[in-house]
Parts: structure tokens; C-alpha cells; sequence
């Protein structure tokens, strides 16, 4: 498939991202001791690197274009995607899930509390993700502070038991209270805004919560954080470090299955369409009587609760929090792990998340580029699958034969 | 009072360099309305690039004359190779798709640019050489207005001379204009509209550039990180001026850089960043068009 011109330019393209990593991938100065080191060996790895990716996304381009002409001259017909034949098979999904069942369920007793406390946090990434969205996925506004709500979780179970003592099991549902009215007092002044601004005041409300628990040492204790937060409880029971760990593992399960439970139900339900339909078009979407200021800040509430959530469970497990941990690289981790999964699709998310998180902390050796990573998964995903991993897949209604009008056929067709 | 004086000043350096990013910003979204979050990392390669040339420059032994003009042209040469780049990779493929999606992909450019200088180089603080020698003429002035910030001052006002005399005397800038009016109709009147994206794209980011060196030698030190809030800020400072406006941008950029000033000089510079947030917030509910810009209704 690949023409002798396709090599040619490859070529070019090489030498072009070779002359533009000049100076910064083989030029390495030392001010101090004014030397210079000149590092050649990236130069060729820049210059075979990216001649052999302009190859490779050239052939992926192609293939994807060839598809596409088939596709409408009618030689094949649309293929379903796997995922969404997994999805609807309940002869292939029943036992994935029932092995996923037992896999979660065993796991803390296959493997060590190192392992555990990864999963632990993996899931953790799981429900925000899902709460994330809500708002990105499914409503369409492009939230960049999310990490914002996360913190007020945290900071909320930190404050909360350090001046009156409340417990893990008492600050969840405050917690997640507390982040959603953070979340409709965000809303309401980008109400008005379209998705680009929205991004970048979102952007900057949750650097504004960062600086201020930064600054404000007689509330939040500045840089230094706050420490020696309990774990969650289980009826008084004293627990080691172990058994602790293991708890809140099964706690984490629960808290996801009812996440999806209630993400599930929120989607189909009424107000669920509504985003979607807000997110296909706002102005269609409000000619058909849906409330946008309602639906859109519902959406930022509801969003924001999980995240509330999981902050009060962050807190709990590392048993200290301080404003590093609420940077915007976190919530662009976050904001990765619904692209990459796909936004709207539940399922996508997760393995989005599991994926994101889990693979680096495997690919130890690579940890380092776990950011480069996802700034690159980032573009790549939005220029050759902007669906994700596992697509969404929109609720349809069929119509059974004998209502079937020739209108009905006409309009499905 | 010459506290309040060298505050002025003080406020007008910071809001040439605001300027000088805003511009890429406004120039950008009026062109293809898109926000492009990768314009602060453009400036951060720019002031790195200028870091590089410079030092190596200089170890080598090089007159500082020369190693001032080398040193600029290296920057705005390469800043503007990336930004060819960044829209050519990251953004043309998706000029058809939801709105979402470019500004997603640009959010990714930028934490990639970001990592690809951390890890390429170092997340160390480095020390800037000084590009610009102190002017004897100002000693009387000590305190008030340094020469870094008059050479800031100057350059910045002769850069935006030259765009203003670009965008409205010169035939691309004619193009520019009309690809911002209307894209379509450009095309039908025969402007390659690809040709102008990819001109706004090296202009914006040769200007960045421009900044970044500029900055970095005033302030001495530069860093992987700097892109991050310098971009933020000048986006705010386009946003307040009316996005998609030039003059909007520099007008927005000197009322932001002058608020900051004396914010920070009579309030507190603990909130720095947090007044240049709240301001972007405050004219987004007031004004969402900003001081300059047109607000315009959304028809189907």
C-alpha cells in the first residue's frame, strides 16, 4: 500500500522533527559549570522514531479511508464494534462479568496489600472518572477543574474530624454534598459561557481552590497539609494496617458498583437524554423545551458529587492531605481517562481507568513518561478515535413489525 | 508615591508580555475559534530554545550583541516551527469535528509539550543569562524603572507596530482579516486558507517567543512550568479585552498586568495568581464579550 512517495515524504517529515528537536532533545547546557553536553544519539532516535510513525499513521489513515469508500459505495456493511457485540450477547457478557465478579472479589486474597492498595487506588480514578463523566461525556462541557471538588472531599473529612471529630461514615455524604454545591456554585457563572470558555474558567476556579488551601494557613494548614486522619470504621472495630487496607478494597467495590449503578439509571433516565441532547446541540435542545440552565447545572452537581466522594476517601486512605495532591495534572489525568475510555460509555471508563492507572504502575521503568503518555493518548485519540476504546452506545428504540407505519420506516431510514 | 510609580511600571512589563502571548491567543481564536492551550508551552520552548542558544552562545564566547539578535531569532524561529507543527498535527485533522475535540487535542499537546521540555532537559530552575545590559542613562531612575523593563516596553511597542502595520496594509494580512470574517467565503474568493491558519499559527508563536525571551532575562531564571500560568493569564487578559480582537488583547493585557501590580504590591502576593483567576471570572459573568469585543448571538 505504501508508494514510493509515501517514503519520500516520510524522509522529509523526519528530517523536519529532527531540525525541530535540535536544540531542545540534543542540546543539553550545563549554566553552572558551563558545558555543554551534545546528546546525538536522540537526534537519530527523534529522526527513526518519528519517520516510522508517519508510516505507520499513513497506512492506519489509508485503511481508514479505504473502509470509508466501501462503506458508501455499500460493498460491506458497518461493522459492530466489538465492544458494543460484547455488551449486548448475554451468552458473552454474563460469564466476563460473573469472572470479573470473582476476580474483584478474590483479589485481596490472591495478591499482597501493595497490590490491594493500587487497585484501591485504581478505583478510586474508576469513580471519578465516572463522575467526570457525567459532565464531559454525557452533558458535553469540558470541565479542567474538576480536581477543585475532589479537594473539597478531602479537605472536607480533614477539617471536619480535625475541629469536631466526625467520622469517615458521617463526612461521605457531606463530602459529596459539600462538592456538589461547589459544583452549582461553579456552574452558575459559566452558565452562560460555550464550551471553550467554560473549559479555561473551570481551569482557573480549581487552580483558585489549590492557591487558596496553598495560602490560607489558619484554615487549611497551608503546604504542610493536614495529617493523622483516620481510616474508615466498621462498627469500632480495631483493625491492623492489613485488614484496614482490605476493608476499604471491599468498600471501594461497593462504592463503585453503586456508582455505576446510579450513573446507569441517571443516563437513561429523563434528565440523562436531556444532557445528551445538550451536548449534540444546545440550541436544538432548548427549542424542544429543556431547561439548559436546570440540566446544566445538574449535571456540574452531580458530577461534582463523586468526586466530593472520593476526595473523602483519598483522605481516609492516605490519612493526610495537603494541596500538591490537587494539581491540574490531576485532573487532566482524570479528563485522559474518559477520552481514552470514551466518553459517555460507562464500561469504556472504567477500563479507561484501570488502564491509565494500573499500566504505569507496572511499567515501572516508564513511569517517567506516564504524563508525556497522556498528553500524547490526548491528541491520538481525539485525531484517529474520538469514541474511545469502548463506544457509547445511545439507547435505541425499535419498533415492533406490526405498528411498523411506512412513516416509521421512512423516518428510521 | 514612587512606590506607586515603579508598581506602574512594574504593571506595564508585565502587560507587554501578556500582550505579546495574547496576541497568539486572540489572532488564533478569531481565525479558527479555537482556544489553543498549547500557546503558553510555545512560549515556554521559545524562552527554553533562547536558553539554549544563548548559553551555548556565550560559552563559546560570542559579543553579547550578537548573542542578543542570535538568541531572539533562534527563539521566534524555532517557537514558530512548533506551532506550524502543533496545528498541523493536533488541530487540522479535526477542523471538522465537534467542537470538543480540538480543544481536548490541545489540552493534550500541551501536557505533552510540557514533558517533552521535563524530560528532554530538566524540572530544575535555570538561571537565565542577563540579554540585557544596564543602561547608564537610567541610574537616576534607579527603583522606578529598570532597563530590562524599558527595553520590554519598547519592544513590545515596536512588535505591535509591525503587526498592526501586517494586518491591515499587507495582502496576507487582507487574507487574515477576511479568513476570520468569513472562512468559507475566503475560500470561495480564492485565499488558501490553510496557507493564512498556518501564518497566524507562526506569527502567534514567534511573538510568544518574543515574549518568552524577554521575560526570562528580566526575571533571570525559566523552568518547564512557566507556560502553564503565563498562558492562563494571557488568555485571561484576551478574554478580558474581547477574544478575537487585537487591540482588545493588548488593551486587556495592560489592565491586567497593571491589577496584578498593585495588587500584589499593595494587598498581598501570596493571591497573585488568584486575582488574575478571579478577574477572568468576574468579566466572564459581567462581560462575557469583553471591553472590546462584539457580543454576538448564536444562530442556527
Amino acid at each position: 500500500m505504501l508508494r514510493l512517495k509515501d517514503l519520500r515524504t516520510a524522509l522529509l517529515v523526519a528530517l523536519w522533527f529532527v531540525f525541530l528537536t535540535f536544540p531542545i532533545m540534543v542540546i543539553r547546557v550545563n549554566p553552572f559549570e558551563r558545558t555543554i553536553t551534545w546528546r546525538w544519539q536522540n537526534m537519530v532516535l527523534v529522526g527513526v522514531g518519528s519517520f516510522l510513525m508517519y508510516l505507520v499513521s499513513r497506512i492506519v489513515l489509508q485503511r481508514k479511508a479505504a473502509r470509508q469508500k466501501q462503506l458508501r459505495l455499500g460493498l460491506i456493511r458497518e461493522k459492530i464494534p466489538w465492544s458494543q457485540r460484547l455488551l449486548e450477547e448475554p451468552r458473552i457478557y454474563l460469564p466476563v462479568l460473573a469472572g470479573v465478579a470473582v476476580f474483584a472479589l478474590g483479589f485481596p486474597l490472591l495478591f499482597s496489600t501493595y497490590q490491594v492498595n493500587i487497585m484501591i487506588t485504581a478505583l478510586m480514578y474508576v469513580m471519578l472518572g465516572l463522575g467526570l463523566n457525567i459532565v464531559v461525556g454525557v452533558a458535553g462541557l469540558l470541565d479542567l477543574g474538576y480536581v477543585a471538588f475532589y479537594a473539597v472531599g478531602a479537605y472536607a473529612y480533614a477539617l471536619l474530624h480535625l475541629h469536631f471529630g466526625l467520622g469517615f461514615w458521617t463526612v461521605l455524604p457531606i463530602g459529596a454534598l459539600l462538592a456538589a454545591a461547589f459544583g452549582i456554585l461553579l456552574g452558575f457563572p459559566v452558565l452562560r459561557l460555550r464550551g471553550d470558555y467554560l473549559a479555561i474558567v473551570t481551569l482557573g476556579f480549581g487552580e483558585i481552590i489549590r492557591l487558596i488551601l496553598e495560602n490560607w494557613n489558619e484554615f487549611s494548614h497551608g503546604p504542610s497539609g493536614i495529617a493523622n486522619i483516620p481510616r474508615p470504621g466498621l462498627f469500632g472495630i480495631e483493625m491492623d494496617l492489613n485488614s484496614a487496607i482490605i476493608y476499604l478494597y471491599y468498600l471501594m467495590i461497593a462504592l463503585v458498583l453503586f456508582t455505576v449503578f446510579v450513573v446507569n439509571r441517571l443516563q437513561n433516565s429523563r434528565i440523562g437524554r436531556a444532557w445528551f441532547a445538550l451536548r449534540e446541540d444546545e440550541i436544538a435542545c432548548q427549542a424542544m423545551g429543556i431547561d439548559k440552565t436546570r440540566t446544566k447545572l445538574t449535571a456540574f452537581a452531580l458530577g461534582a458529587t463523586w468526586a466530593g466522594m472520593v476526595g473523602v476517601i483519598f483522605a481516609a486512605k492516605t490519612t493526610f492531605v495537603n494541596p500538591a495532591s490537587f494539581t491540574f495534572l490531576e485532573s487532566a489525568i482524570i479528563l485522559c481517562i474518559v477520552v481514552l475510555g470514551g466518553m459517555g460509555s460507562i464500561v469504556g471508563v472504567i477500563l479507561g481507568a484501570l488502564v491509565l492507572i494500573l499500566l504505569p504502575e507496572y511499567l515501572r521503568a516508564f513511569s517517567d513518561y506516564r504524563m508525556l503518555v497522556f498528553g500524547a493518548v490526548l491528541v491520538i485519540m481525539m485525531v484517529f478515535r474520538p469514541q474511545g476504546i469502548v463506544s457509547n452506545v445511545r439507547r435505541t428504540y425499535t419498533f415492533r413489525k406490526e405498528n411498523r407505519t411506512p412513516e416509521a420506516s421512512n423516518t428510521q431510514g | 508615591m514612587d512606590y506607586f510609580i515603579e508598581l506602574f511600571f512594574g504593571g506595564l512589563t508585565r502587560g507587554s508580555i501578556y500582550a505579546l502571548i495574547a496576541l497568539g491567543y486572540t489572532m488564533v481564536y478569531g481565525i479558527i475559534g479555537l482556544i489553543n492551550f498549547a500557546h503558553g508551552e510555545i512560549y515556554m520552548i521559545g524562552a527554553f530554545t533562547a536558553f539554549i542558544v544563548a548559553s551555548v552562545l556565550s560559552i563559546y564566547g560570542l559579543p553579547l550583541a550578537a548573542i542578543v539578535v542570535l538568541t531572539l531569532l533562534a527563539a521566534a524561529v524555532w517557537a514558530s516551527c512548533y506551532g506550524y507543527t502543533v496545528e498541523k498535527l493536533a488541530y487540522k485533522p479535526l477542523r471538522n469535528a465537534p467542537r470538543l475535540s480540538p480543544l481536548i487535542s490541545a489540552i493534550g499537546m500541551s501536557i505533552f509539550l510540557q514533558n517533552y521540555v521535563l524530560l528532554a532537559q530538566t524540572s530544575d530552575f535555570l538561571p537565565f543569562p542577563a540579554l540585557i545590559p544596564e543602561f547608564a542613562f537610567l541610574d537616576r531612575f534607579a527603583g522606578i524603572i529598570g532597563s530590562s523593563d524599558l527595553v520590554i516596553l519598547l519592544v513590545t511597542a515596536v512588535t505591535m507596530i509591525c503587526l498592526t502595520w501586517l494586518i491591515k496594509f499587507t495582502r496576507i494580512g487582507k487574507a487574515m482579516r477576511a479568513t476570520a470574517q468569513d472562512r468559507k467565503m475566503a475560500m470561495l474568493v480564492g485565499i488558501n486558507v490553510d496557507q493564512i491558519i498556518s501564518v497566524t499559527f507562526i506569527i502567534g508563536s514567534a511573538l510568544a517567543a518574543i515574549g518568552g525571551v524577554l521575560i526570562a532575562s528580566h526575571v533571570g531564571q525559566i523552568n518547564f512550568f512557566i507556560g502553564f500560568i503565563a498562558g492562563i493569564k494571557a488568555f485571561t487578559a484576551a478574554v478580558l479585552g474581547g477574544i478575537g480582537s487585537i487591540p482588545g488583547a493588548v488593551l486587556g493585557s495592560f489592565i491586567l498586568g497593571l491589577t496584578e501590580s498593585y495588587a500584589t504590591g499593595y494587598v498581598s502576593s501570596d493571591y497573585e495568581d488568584v486575582f488574575a483567576f478571579s478577574l477572568l471570572v468576574l468579566i466572564l459573568i459581567f462581560r462575557p464579550a469583553g471591553l472590546l469585543g462584539k457580543s454576538t448571538i448564536e444562530k442556527v
